[in-house]
């Protein structure tokens, strides 16, 4: 068990002591502090600069409440479709000997690395109103582009690979052994799923969903193309945000800022408890195998 | 990796105990249609209407939309400055990763927690408060003319940084952390100076995952547009970036100008993405 070198003395150190280690040290807080700290304090800073009552009028306005509920609304929808989605892919590229696996993991991929704009843009040419589908939906009377069904298609978009990626990577590394001796038992394909999987993948599902929550409470580029941004009907918060900025409004744009701050602080919590609990129980497991 | 000997066992003898009757159906059949419909309209449908649009703008179109003055030193600005956000923060990013991976000191795992933010924050919020920073008026920006970074290239490229901060942080430090120590004890004892152990032993072990932090660093900055757009001013020929610029040609109906710059980000991000998973396979295939 010597590979933790930090609880035994050592007569010959490693790289990095001595003199480097506080200089390193330094190095990395000040770039922290200065990269990520100084931005996130001056958030706080910039919306209680005119004083709480001032934050409070903003925070309350009739559009800054309705871009936070359709803020909300993008996030609880984005949050239900990734839970079944992301299980399903994962389960569909883990456990399942169809063609096609490596490829849904290589698509899964896509939305992180495409720009939200791209993505926009994309569904624009579909749903557009000279887009593939614009005039059949218009001859139906559905609006998808500049209303609520585009900016739920652009949230869900850009969220897709988060659960799925979490639970592909618990699936990997627990493997199907427990999987393959239920069956072997007798149980039915949804009894291995409900008592098995499931309570394997749960922890990496709540993972991917916290990151999903945090990354469609966010998003921007994709929206801000297909929501058209109209103030009181189709402006989430961010988009909120961004035009009480350019419109000189700071109070108010940073107003808006602070709940979506403690939202990404809170989610980083989550991330870190999470993370403890599930290695906890990796732990007590490893111990009733013993 | 393959379940076949599974599919025997369940044909066989506890199946029929069990009185179902042998599935004809595959295993995950539901699963993989689930995934492969919502993959379809999602994915799928969207990128072909990006090539279709394109192929009917012909390559000569294309070129055309991408070929303008502005359209190349937006492109110019988009690539040159994810570049350098991905060569700062991979280079600061290992030396924050070395020591969260290799020191105890107070106030660690704090510093530990914050390096998510930039995955947590709304680039919206990031956007405001580093211009508010960089601004004329700001903290930063009110300090010398110098700093006030805001509506320059140079605050681009700091919301460009901003946004990829934790990539390569968090690719080099696993690694960091599941290195020998023994290799590293051994050159000591031989007589190796603590440079040339960095260079010789440390640095070829990590460097993967360096240059997997810096791909994805750039993926993620290449394609910024929150925080970028706010920040930037959107100055034509200055400060204006690709992905801004096809908000701006969407937003004039000039959806094959758009298109055009799409296709060339997009050819972008694909590359980037076959190049992290290839570094991540070599990663792996190391570990």
């Amino acid at each position: 068990m010597d590979k933790h070198p930090r609880t035994q003395p050592h007569k010959h150190p490693r790289v990095g002591e001595g003199i480097a280690r506080p200089v390193i040290i330094a190095i990395a807080l000040g770039w922290l502090a200065l990269v990520l700290v100084l931005p996130f304090a001056s958030v706080f800073i910039a919306a209680f600069a005119e004083g709480l009552p001032a934050f409070m009028a903003a925070l309350t306005t009739p559009e800054a409440l309705h871009a936070a509920w359709l803020t909300m609304l993008a996030t609880v929808v984005a949050v239900a479709f990734n839970l079944v989605f992301g299980i399903a892919a994962a389960y569909a590229v883990e456990r399942t000997t169809l063609p096609g696996r490596r490829a849904i993991a290589l698509l899964l991929d896509l939305p992180i690395a495409v720009s939200p704009v791209v993505a926009g843009l994309m569904f624009l040419l579909l749903f557009g109103r000279q887009g593939w589908f614009g005039s059949a939906l218009d001859a139906l009377g559905v609006k998808i582009v500049f209303a609520l069904p585009g900016i739920l298609l652009a949230t869900i978009f850009v969220t897709l690979p988060f659960v799925a990626k979490e639970v592909i990577g618990v699936l990997r590394e627990t493997g199907p052994a427990e999987e393959e001796a239920a069956a072997t038992l007798g149980a039915s394909p949804a009894q291995s799923f409900f008592h098995i999987v499931l309570p394997n993948i749960r922890w990496a599902v709540f993972y991917g969903l916290v990151l999903t929550a945090a990354r469609a409470l966010g998003e921007f580029g994709a929206v801000s193309v297909l929501s058209g941004n109209i103030i009181g009907q189709t402006q989430t918060l961010p988009l909120y945000i961004e035009q009480m900025y350019t419109n000189y409004q700071t109070t108010a744009a940073f107003a808006a800022a602070v709940p979506l701050t403690l939202l990404a602080v809170a989610t980083i919590a989550a991330q870190k408890l999470l993370g403890w609990v599930s290695s906890r129980d990796r732990t007590r497991a490893a111990m009733e195998e013993n | 990796m393959t379940t076949s000997s599974t599919a025997d066992v369940t044909g066989g003898g506890p199946a029929t105990i069990s009185r179902r009757p042998a599935s004809p159906r595959p295993k995950g059949l539901l699963a993989w249609g689930t995934t492969w419909a919502v993959l379809g309209v999602l994915v799928i449908l969207p990128l072909a209407a990006v090539a279709i649009k394109a192929s009917g703008a012909g390559v000569q179109g294309i070129v055309d939309s991408v070929t303008t003055p502005i359209a190349l030193a937006a492109l110019a600005l988009s690539f040159g400055g994810a570049l350098l956000a991905a060569v700062l923060n991979t280079v600061m990013g290992t030396v924050v990763a070395w020591a969260l991976a290799r020191y105890e000191f107070a106030g660690k795992s704090v510093a530990n927690a914050i390096v998510d933010l930039p995955f947590a924050l709304p680039t919206a919020v990031a956007g405001i408060t580093l211009s508010a920073l960089l601004g004329p008026n700001g903290w930063i920006g009110s300090l010398s003319p110098a700093l006030a970074l805001a509506y320059r290239p140079a605050g681009v490229l700091i919301a460009m940084t901003f946004v990829s901060v934790p990539f390569a942080i968090r690719a080099v430090q696993p690694v960091l952390q599941e290195l020998d120590v023994d290799v590293e004890e051994a050159a000591t004892l031989l007589g190796a100076k603590p440079g040339q152990i960095f260079w010789e032993v440390v640095f070829p072990a990590i460097r993967p995952a360096m240059l997997t932090g810096l791909a994805l660093s750039f993926a993620r900055s290449v394609g910024e547009f929150g925080s970028v757009v706010i920040i930037s001013g959107n100055i034509p020929l200055s400060t204006l970036t690709g992905p801004v610029l096809i908000f701006q040609r969407l937003e004039e109906y000039n959806t094959v100008g758009a298109t055009g710059i799409a296709v060339v980000m997009l050819i972008a991000s694909l590359i980037t993405l076959v190049a992290i998973n290839l570094l991540q396979a070599r990663g792996q295939s190391r570990g």
